[in-house]
């Protein structure tokens, strides 16, 4: 084991991915010689050259369009959006063609998308947004949000790994925030929840950079015992895990970053009332970011993100039910 | 009547030449038997042909070896499918939404492909498979592979961005990639006058994309500008745009009329029909023609036979295979039907 962030986590499951599997190379914007907007490529030209380190124009429907044209033939591309709001512009290539052709054409299409993802750092409109739910809405397409170290590296060598293509959010806030033990050799994590801190009065279902915020809102909650459930994979959803909590607690938080509208709290939420009704012991709670763009000045950006305060009130108020 | 002794002629034998007009008879019988069948409610959803267009997908494809991805034949690109070999049968089974392994009925139209013979299906949204047949060209390049890859686009198309993006990207890297510009003229109803100002073949240089023009109703000349681009692109001299310049002879689809297209201009476009010339083109060199006419008609009764015997796809198929469970079933190789490929005749790449 050894201590790693976040962001250092994500460039070792490259790297060692890259030395294990020569079909497997990463491309983007400014990857190579630069090492990438946030330094997670840094070092890699230098091992494996330009050929599987490479700079593109600057075109997310290139990006993944040519990706999914080299994973037809045999290969494993690692595409980076350099914000995770940039995907937009490379959506139809990810939607249409790579996530409905083993569908239509029972072709597989093994691509990874990372996307930097999330605000708190006054990115603004174009830079801090959580998009993970226009990919759940889209059949074909994985999508996994790890939120510790470990997890960032074995979801990543799990999507590389997968045969379809996977939306791998890395949370920017996270990047180097976040330490932890991670194993040295490569590991797959798989595609399932992970129970962050067990506990029987209240679950907190969170994931990604949320999970912090739901740790760090319920560690000292008026002696109440929060569970909080990490669900690590979106695409698949780990309903049997959500259930589990949800039985277990008989009291639920829904947390996302996302936009509130169609977020992937929103089907947990859904799951929970259609699945879990019996279980629970009060009304299903949602913390989520409202339907705004998230703005730029700090007091406006903390206003629409949810926080450990606004995560320890909604927890209190479920407690009290 | 066109005249083969032009530059194909070296590399055209008759053989190639019946196999060319063969093709590109059972293109166009396929699709007639397919309106009929979509107008006697056999085929449901919608129907495309590419009736005055099929020089242009059976001459480029044929200048393709077995291991140049198709990427993708469009809805005027029949003769692509043909060529490398996909089973007629299996393409009146999926146009009805009956057991076929191309599409399992998820699919309709001309929105099938079949990885088996290296050709990957289009999407409606054009030209996006431009963009992946870039990308099928960048890993030949980054494995030192002798492929190049084929792709065709429309007039339309070309508005788009993913045009540029892909023009730019096969333009910087040099990529072995045969772009074939398929000018029908005709974007739905949108004449290219109100398609763009810059002619796409003009654009080409703007890109450092070698651009040819060729007459797309003149099955030698595609071939022989593919079997160029082809050659060029494994040479390392980088893509070819080929503009190949044709009339859409019917409505966009089965459900248009295309009252909007002047009848003169289709009058005046029937007379240079790609079949018809290259049929008396053959005759003058003592290939029989009607003998091919009538082999193909006997297949396609066949095939049309066959589908009708087979049942509708099984409703389970609707909630399966959207992910790939196992291995990646790739690409493999398609049929590459020109003597040049024969191994006797290896030298001509």
């Amino acid at each position: 084991m050894a201590t790693r962030t976040y962001l250092e986590a994500i460039s070792e499951a490259l790297r060692e991915e890259m030395r294990l599997d020569e079909r497997v190379f990463v491309m983007g914007e400014d990857v190579g010689e630069f090492g990438g907007a946030f330094k997670v490529t840094d070092g890699l030209i230098e091992e494996f050259g330009p050929g599987r380190v490479r700079d593109t124009p600057i075109a997310e429907a290139g990006i993944v369009g040519t990706a999914v044209g080299a994973a037809i033939a045999g290969l494993r591309p690692v595409c980076e959006m350099q914000f995770a709001d940039f995907v937009a512009c490379g959506f139809d290539q990810l939607v249409n063609v790579a996530g409905k052709m083993h569908y239509r054409l029972g072709l597989a299409v093994p691509l990874t998308v990372r996307l930097p993802t999330g605000g708190g750092f006054s990115g603004g409109p174009f830079h801090s947004q959580s998009p993970e739910a226009w990919f759940m809405h889209a059949p074909g397409i994985k999508v996994v949000a790890p939120s510790t170290p470990a997890d960032a590296k074995g979801l990543l060598v799990a999507a590389i790994r997968d045969a379809n293509p996977v939306v791998y959010l890395e949370h920017k806030n996270l990047y180097r925030r976040v330490k932890g033990e991670v194993a040295e050799e490569q590991f797959e994590t798989p595609l399932r929840a992970r129970v962050a801190r067990e506990g029987r009065d209240l679950v907190v279902v969170a994931y990604g950079a949320m999970v912090h915020t739901a740790l760090e809102a319920t560690e000292d909650l008026e002696g109440a015992s929060v569970e909080v459930l990490d669900l690590r994979s979106l695409v698949p959803l780990d309903e049997e895990a959500i259930l589990a909590s949800v039985e277990k607690t008989s009291r639920v938080l829904v947390l996302d970053e996302a936009n509130a509208t169609c977020a992937a709290g929103a089907q947990v939420a859904a799951l929970i009332a259609d699945r879990g009704f019996e279980y629970l012991d009060a009304p299903v709670r949602r913390v989520a970011t409202p339907d705004v763009p998230i703005p730029f000045s700090p007091p406006l950006e903390q206003a629409v993100l949810p926080g450990v305060g606004r995560v320890r009130e909604a927890c209190l108020e479920l407690l009290g039910y | 009547m066109l005249d083969l002794d032009g530059g194909a002629e070296s590399l055209l034998n008759d053989e190639d030449r019946a196999g060319l007009l063969r093709h590109m008879l059972l293109m166009r019988a396929v699709e007639e038997r397919g309106l009929s069948l979509y107008k006697q409610g056999r085929i449901p959803g919608s129907f495309y042909d590419g009736r005055g267009q099929e020089a242009i997908s059976v001459g480029a494809t044929w200048a393709m070896a077995a291991a140049d991805p198709v990427c993708s034949p469009l809805i005027r690109d029949l003769g692509a499918h043909l060529v490398r070999g996909t089973s007629v049968a299996d393409i009146f089974r999926h146009y009805m939404g009956r057991e076929n392994p191309l599409s399992r009925g998820r699919e309709g139209n001309v929105h099938f492909g079949d990885r088996r013979r290296g050709v990957v299906g289009m999407v409606s949204m054009l030209p996006d498979m431009m963009v992946v047949a870039v990308g099928l060209a960048m890993a030949f390049s980054m494995r030192g592979e002798a492929r190049c890859a084929l792709t065709f686009f429309g007039d339309g198309a070309t508005s788009r961005g993913d045009w540029h993006e892909a023009m730019n990207w096969a333009g910087l890297g040099r990529l072995p990639v045969v772009l074939v510009f398929e000018n029908n003229q005709l974007a739905y109803s949108t004449p290219t006058e109100r398609q763009y100002a810059v002619d796409p073949a003009a654009r080409a240089a703007a890109y450092g994309i070698e651009a040819v023009s060729v007459d797309g109703n003149d099955v030698d000349a595609v071939f022989a500008a593919a079997h160029d681009a082809r050659r060029r692109a494994l040479a390392g001299g980088g893509p070819t745009l080929i503009e190949a310049l044709t009339m859409r002879m019917h409505g966009h689809g089965a459900h248009d009329d295309a009252s909007y297209v002047p009848a003169e201009m289709v009058a005046e476009w029937a007379r240079r029909d790609p079949i018809e010339r290259y049929e008396a083109a053959l005759e003058m060199r003592g290939i029989d023609a009607g003998a091919i006419r009538g082999e193909v008609a006997a297949a396609v009764a066949a095939a049309v036979t066959e589908a009708l015997a087979t049942p509708m796809a099984d409703p389970r198929e609707a909630l399966q295979g959207v992910f790939c469970e196992g291995e990646p079933t790739g690409l493999l190789d398609g049929d590459a039907p020109w003597s040049g490929f024969l191994p006797a005749l290896a030298p001509m790449v």
